[in-house]
């Protein structure tokens, strides 16, 4: 199921669903098995195809179209059959690029920008460290200013494609004010002296996707790199949340949809007590509850699709919402789908074991559930 | 050069068909490209690139003013289409077609190659490019899986069940190609926007001047009954109890293929 939006809308979402089902899903077993995908070459295809760039500047190589094709996008990037890979794809598309094209200066969006939609280098975001994950204001990177260039120390961890990245948008200190103040995004290319990938992380799921602890030691980089300006880093970065939050929630809804249908079908083909299980008007119900909650959700992506192509200060608001909503509802839904696969669910074999523990990482990642209700409880004035 | 490629926008394959009341199948709704005609767009695609500039046009046949299947084909870089969409056309037997396509082909105008898959995939007879190349007075070179133009001549390499046979004409010809002969190109985001503004010239039958030639009133062609396909025999298995690999060469051995 669903939205038709228009024809573009039904040609892109059609082309996606191909690309993914001939591209990508072969490959994913292999990939989950290495515990990293070959992320230059799926990038390098992303590009030819023309996705990467959807919302952004003709010049740099993008579509220039708004943002409701990433809801198409991310939907059918859900029917990957793991969560590693569109991950990985999402860091590209909308947490490591957003900042860059909104602020950032002509020049360094034409060297790194640019590059990122044709799918020739690949980016991260590196904003967590070992002590500042949920509390982003507590983070310790600092970069020192010597002349022309910063000096980074500092060490970043689980950062997504942060094995193979070419270039990281870098959260750091660029100054002693502390808190929400005197951070900056830089855009760090990880062939500078002194920076390394310290470790590549084993994970419970998303194992196709590359999860590194990141070390800089007296890293330098020119302070031209600054996406925006020197000390605003902290704000730029919750507006590039925004982003993030919202694709994952769009890919959320594509994955649940592709569990239940899966599911539907396993139900009207498994047997037991001389009928299929899906003549049991218990799971009948349940699957049909899931599905409406799923619609609710995919209903509600598109209306922050909508406040974003308006413009709408709503945004914080509804992306911090759809995250949360997303993170609760594939965990119940992952949940369902194995206990009614029942012992074939438990097992590795079965697409149930894998989406169950991918599934988990959407209320921890992008912030945690606490988080959003945090931020949420804040806007909307129900705190004492 | 200017290649025309028919293409034919068909109920999608994984939603089960019906068939109507006169034995044919049910066409309503959302149609989409033919796969068999991908391989056409993306041979004339590559053609008219090899040959340094022209262009793709794509004539098409429908029972309703769908375009989505052309759409599809323009997004992968044809330049403009022709669509033949009338009520007086359903029933049009396989002749009925040929002259409808032969008409937009002339329409196009200025030709030098007419692509086609060798069958459609819904409901075909495999008659129709032979028939089209009759009425244009044009060659017919079948069953390519190979094509090269140069200097005004075309040579395809026509698959056979032994292997392949070099064929040679002069354009302009009708040139029906094999699947997979090409990889289709997946359409270009790009490509996706451009379509929405690539003209589509639709016609009816009798812009065509051909009004009563077409439809049940032309068809010369009945389909009496329709017959489910014989299911498919099981195969033999061999059990490998260490020697099962003695059976398969005699097996193979049977079928002179070793
Ligand atoms: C697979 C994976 C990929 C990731 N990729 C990236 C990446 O590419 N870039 C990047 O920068 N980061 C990335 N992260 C990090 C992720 O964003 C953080 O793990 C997340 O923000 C939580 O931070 P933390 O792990 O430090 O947990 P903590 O901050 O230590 O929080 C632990 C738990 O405490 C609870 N909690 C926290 N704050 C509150 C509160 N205010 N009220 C109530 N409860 C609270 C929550 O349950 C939370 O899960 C990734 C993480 C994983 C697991």
């Amino acid at each position: 199921m669903t939205i038709a939006r228009s024809p573009e809308h039904e040609l892109f979402r059609a082309t996606v669903r191909d690309f993914v089902a001939r591209e990508v899903t072969p490959f994913v077993d292999e990939w989950e098995a290495n515990g990293i995908f070959p992320a230059h070459d799926v990038f390098a295809k992303l590009g030819a195809l023309g996705v990467l760039g959807l919302e952004y500047a003709p010049e740099l190589g993008g579509a220039g179209v708004d943002h409701t094709y990433k809801v198409v996008l991310g939907e059918e990037l859900g029917r990957i059959p793991c969560g590693g890979v569109s991950m990985a794809i999402t860091v590209q598309l909308d947490m490591a690029t957003p900042s860059l094209a909104r602020h950032g200066s002509p020049d360094l969006q034409a060297r790194y920008l640019a590059p990122a939609i044709r799918g020739e280098h690949v980016a991260a975001i590196a904003v967590t460290e070992p002590d500042a994950g949920s509390d982003v204001a507590g983070l310790r990177t600092r970069a020192r200013r010597d002349g022309d260039e910063w000096v980074v120390n500092g060490t970043k961890l689980y950062i997504t494609n942060g094995v193979q990245a070419d270039w990281l948008c870098l959260l750091v200190r660029t100054s002693n004010e502390g808190g929400y103040q005197g951070m900056s995004q830089i855009v760090f290319p990880t062939d500078t002296p002194g920076f390394s990938v310290s470790r590549k992380l084993d994970k419970l799921g998303n194992r196709s996707s590359d999860t590194a602890e990141l070390s800089f030691v007296d890293a330098r980089v020119p302070v031209a790199n600054t996406i925006g300006e020197i000390g605003r880093g902290f704000q730029q970065q919750m507006e590039q949340f925004e982003y993030e939050r919202l694709i994952a929630s769009y890919v959320a809804v594509g994955q649940m949809q592709c569990a239940l249908e899966r599911t539907r079908e396993y139900l009207r083909e498994r047997h037991a007590f001389g009928r299929p299980l899906l003549a049991n008007q218990h799971l009948q119900y349940l699957w049909a509850e899931l599905a409406a909650e799923l619609d609710l959700l995919r209903h509600y992506n598109w209306s922050c699709a909508d406040a974003i192509v308006a413009g709408n200060d709503e945004v914080r608001r509804m992306s911090a919402i759809a995250k949360l909503k997303a993170g609760r509802l594939i965990r119940e839904v992952a949940d369902f789908c194995i206990q009614v696969h029942g012992g074939i669910g438990y097992m590795e074999e079965t697409w149930t074991a894998r989406f169950y523990r991918d599934a988990r990482l959407l209320s921890i990642g992008g912030g945690a559930d606490e988080v959003m209700l945090q931020l949420l409880s804040r806007l909307d004035g129900a705190t004492a | 050069m200017h290649v025309v490629v028919c293409v034919k926008q068909i109920p999608d394959p994984a939603v089960p068909g019906a068939l109507d009341a006169y034995n044919t199948l049910q066409r309503e709704g959302k149609l989409i490209l033919d796969e068999s005609d991908s391989y056409g767009v993306e041979m004339a695609l590559q053609l008219v690139d090899a040959a340094g500039g022209g262009e793709v046009t794509l004539i098409s046949m429908a029972p309703n003013g769908e375009v989505s299947g052309l759409r599809t084909a323009l997004a992968m870089g044809a330049a403009k289409a022709i669509l033949v969409s009338d009520p007086a056309l359903a029933g049009s037997d396989a002749l009925g077609t040929a002259k409808v396509l032969a008409k937009c082909v002339e329409r196009a105008g200025g030709v030098d190659l007419v692509l086609a898959a060798t069958e459609s995939s819904d409901g075909y007879t495999g008659t129709v490019p032979a028939q089209m190349a009759e009425l244009l007075s044009m060659p017919a070179l079948t069953f390519a899986k190979h094509v090269e133009v140069a200097d005004g001549k075309i040579k395809i390499q026509r698959q056979t069940e032994a292997g392949y046979d070099v064929v040679e004409a002069s354009l302009p010809v009708v040139v029906t190609v094999t699947a997979g002969v090409v990889e289709p190109r997946y359409p270009s985001f790009k490509g996706i926007m451009a379509a929405k503004n690539k003209p589509v010239d639709a016609v009816t039958a009798a812009d065509l001047g051909l009004a009563d030639q077409v439809g049940w009133a032309g068809a010369r062609q009945e389909i009496t009954g329709v017959t489910q396909a014989p299911a498919r025999q099981a195969g033999e298995k061999i059990e490998d109890d260490g020697t099962g690999f003695e059976k398969i060469v005699g097996y193979l051995e049977k079928l002179k293929v070793i």
